[in-house]
């Protein structure tokens, strides 16, 4: 029986495998969607007294849920439906530690050994992994919804900081140590009290982690809470003491390390910085810090005949060109300056939008070939004999003050070399500063042209005009 | 006790191995992909259904609801993803 659960794993790896190119990619999704019917088909076979009324129920309506989302959602509004079926995620393994945990409750205040299958279990390794699996799962819901609603403009995405809130979640971490300690302890207590109180205090820590967390951050934060999902699915795997959850949830928990890691890189600042740091807020209107730089603001009609006279061109997305759901027109400029016998190549930034990879899927929908996306290592050699770069909504990453400014908050951090090219014009809506609420400098630089305004608005009227000349 | 630790700890290095590998590009899909095979919780959440407390099995069904949500949501987002990355 077991070696379903296993073959199931195997389909999940080479699932994930596939993964690694864009021509096998969609047959390893598939793959491993094959893999999760197998887990639950055996887990139906083999189950003892299930519901099946119960769990066609729940299949039903969740089928009919996360279908009608996965299907409407716009690409644009992608990293809120990652963190959203996240959470979903992991309230599930929460819920499921949480049932389980009720069912041996009594035998955890006798001090009886637990009866997992057909093996018996000490309390003590029981009560502490139900209890770190209740925590992890209900963290990871409503730090996920807190995510979603950010990232949905619900909730304010600038950092939300208070008095006392690092003092708060140390607190709340010291308590739920020693609620989960308690709980593999042998007592006579009621448990069932410290265990909603491992079910508060984990709802609130997932909260209080993730409102201090600004917009630009979010990328860290989604593939954080992607690696909670996991880790979640793992516990309650050792609390059922069932291979194919333990198998799924390491290879996610080990998924969403990786990302983490390569989002923290690509801001060139450590984790605990992105959790406790409270920057990373798009200041809007904090334009008081504006230094007094030479900017040369042209209209559509001028950056054309730049664009006319230009043979290599590169364009770099941010989060504006999402925001403003340019990528089409983005992409409509390109095709026409290729048709006129020019090169256009795209650079995209590890951190650029709200999630890793969000600009690359954006692109891809308005039909931009994935060889032409090049990354940070890729494409800085190529502003070197580069005519114009085009920035569409980026702004820290492409700032140059993170290469030789010691002072600035942002410094160390890779960036995209695009003052290297003989003319940038950026695109952005108003002046207002990036994300550490510092003004870019690249914007006063020799070669720096800005032409103000909406990016699918600007970028249709430049088509326009240089279809004019 | 024994294999199921060990089967975790090679589980976590084959992880790291093949997800490694998968270019910058592709990183949305396999975010969306491997939050699909999180929702591997449906196995326990299916088992969860059959304890005798009513509460317990109460919970069983709405972790049910969420597993498959994030089940069945998970992969078709991720397909849709996917179909839309071509070479020209």
């Amino acid at each position: 029986m077991n070696l379903f659960y296993v073959l199931a794993g195997v389909l999940f790896i080479l699932g994930l495998k596939k993964l690694s190119h864009p021509k096998s990619a969609r047959n390893g999704n598939l793959i491993a969607f094959v893999g999760m019917l197998i887990a639950i088909i055996v887990t139906m076979v083999i189950g003892k007294k299930l519901s099946f009324e119960m769990i066609a129920i729940g299949m039903i309506i969740g089928t009919i849920i996360g279908a009608f989302f996965a299907v409407k959602v716009k690409m644009t509004a992608m990293p809120q439906m990652v963190a959203i079926f996240n959470g979903f995620g992991g309230g599930a393994s929460a819920l499921v530690a949480a049932a389980d945990f009720l069912k041996n409750a009594q035998h955890m205040m006798n001090g009886d050994m637990i009866i997992v299958g057909s093996l018996e279990i000490s309390p003590i390794f029981y009560g502490a992994i139900v209890a770190f699996s209740i925590f992890v799962g209900t963290l990871t819901f409503t730090g996920s919804f807190v995510a979603f609603g950010k990232l949905q403009g619900f909730i304010s995405g600038r950092p939300i900081v208070f008095t006392g809130q690092k003092f708060l979640n140390a607190a709340m971490a010291l308590a739920m140590i020693i609620s989960i300690v308690m709980m593999a302890l042998p007592s006579s207590q009621d448990i069932n009290l410290l265990f909603i109180v491992i079910v508060v205090i984990s709802a609130i820590m997932g909260i209080t982690l993730t409102v201090p967390i600004g917009g630009a951050d979010m990328p860290v934060v989604i593939s954080l809470l992607n690696s909670y999902s996991g880790i979640a699915a793992a516990a309650t795997g050792f609390v059922l003491l069932n291979q194919g959850l333990i198998i799924s949830g390491a290879l996610v928990g080990a998924s969403g390390l990786i990302l983490t890691n390569i989002m923290c890189k690509g801001m060139n600042r450590s984790l605990s910085n992105v959790i406790f740091g409270a920057v990373g807020g798009e200041v809007e209107g904090a334009a008081a810090a504006i230094q007094k730089l030479n900017i040369k603001s042209y209209s559509t009609e001028e950056a054309a005949m730049i664009f006319d006279a230009a043979d290599k061109i590169i364009i770099v997305p941010g989060y504006g060109l999402a925001v403003a759901q340019a990528q089409h027109a983005a992409r409509e400029l390109a095709d026409f300056l290729e048709s006129k016998g020019k090169k256009v190549l795209y650079a995209i930034h590890p951190v650029a939008g709200r999630m890793p990879g969000h600009m690359n899927v954006l692109l891809a929908e308005a039909n931009v070939s994935y060889e032409l996306l090049k990354d940070l290592d890729e494409i800085n050699p190529e502003f070197e004999d580069c005519d114009v770069a085009l920035v569409l909504g980026a702004n820290d990453v492409v700032n140059p003050a993170a290469r030789h400014d010691k002072s600035s908050p942002i410094y160390g951090m890779p960036i995209l070399n695009v003052d290297k090219a003989r003319t940038v014009i950026i695109n952005k809506r108003t002046m207002n500063p990036g994300f550490a609420g510092i003004q870019n400098e690249l914007f006063g630089y020799d070669n720096s042209i800005m032409v103000f305004g909406d990016a699918k608005v600007m970028l249709t009227q430049l088509l326009a005009d240089l279809k004019d000349l | 006790m024994i294999d199921v630790i060990t089967i975790f700890v090679l589980a976590i290095f084959i992880g790291f191995e093949v997800i490694t590998k998968v270019p910058p590009t592709l990183h949305t899909p396999l975010m969306s992909g491997s939050n699909a095979i999180s929702g591997i919780a449906i196995v326990g959440a299916i088992i969860a259904t059959q304890l005798d407390g009513s509460i317990g099995t109460w919970l069983g069904l709405i972790a049910v609801i969420f597993a498959t949500i994030n089940v069945v949501g998970g992969f078709l987002v991720t397909d849709r993803m996917l179909k839309m990355f071509k070479r020209k």
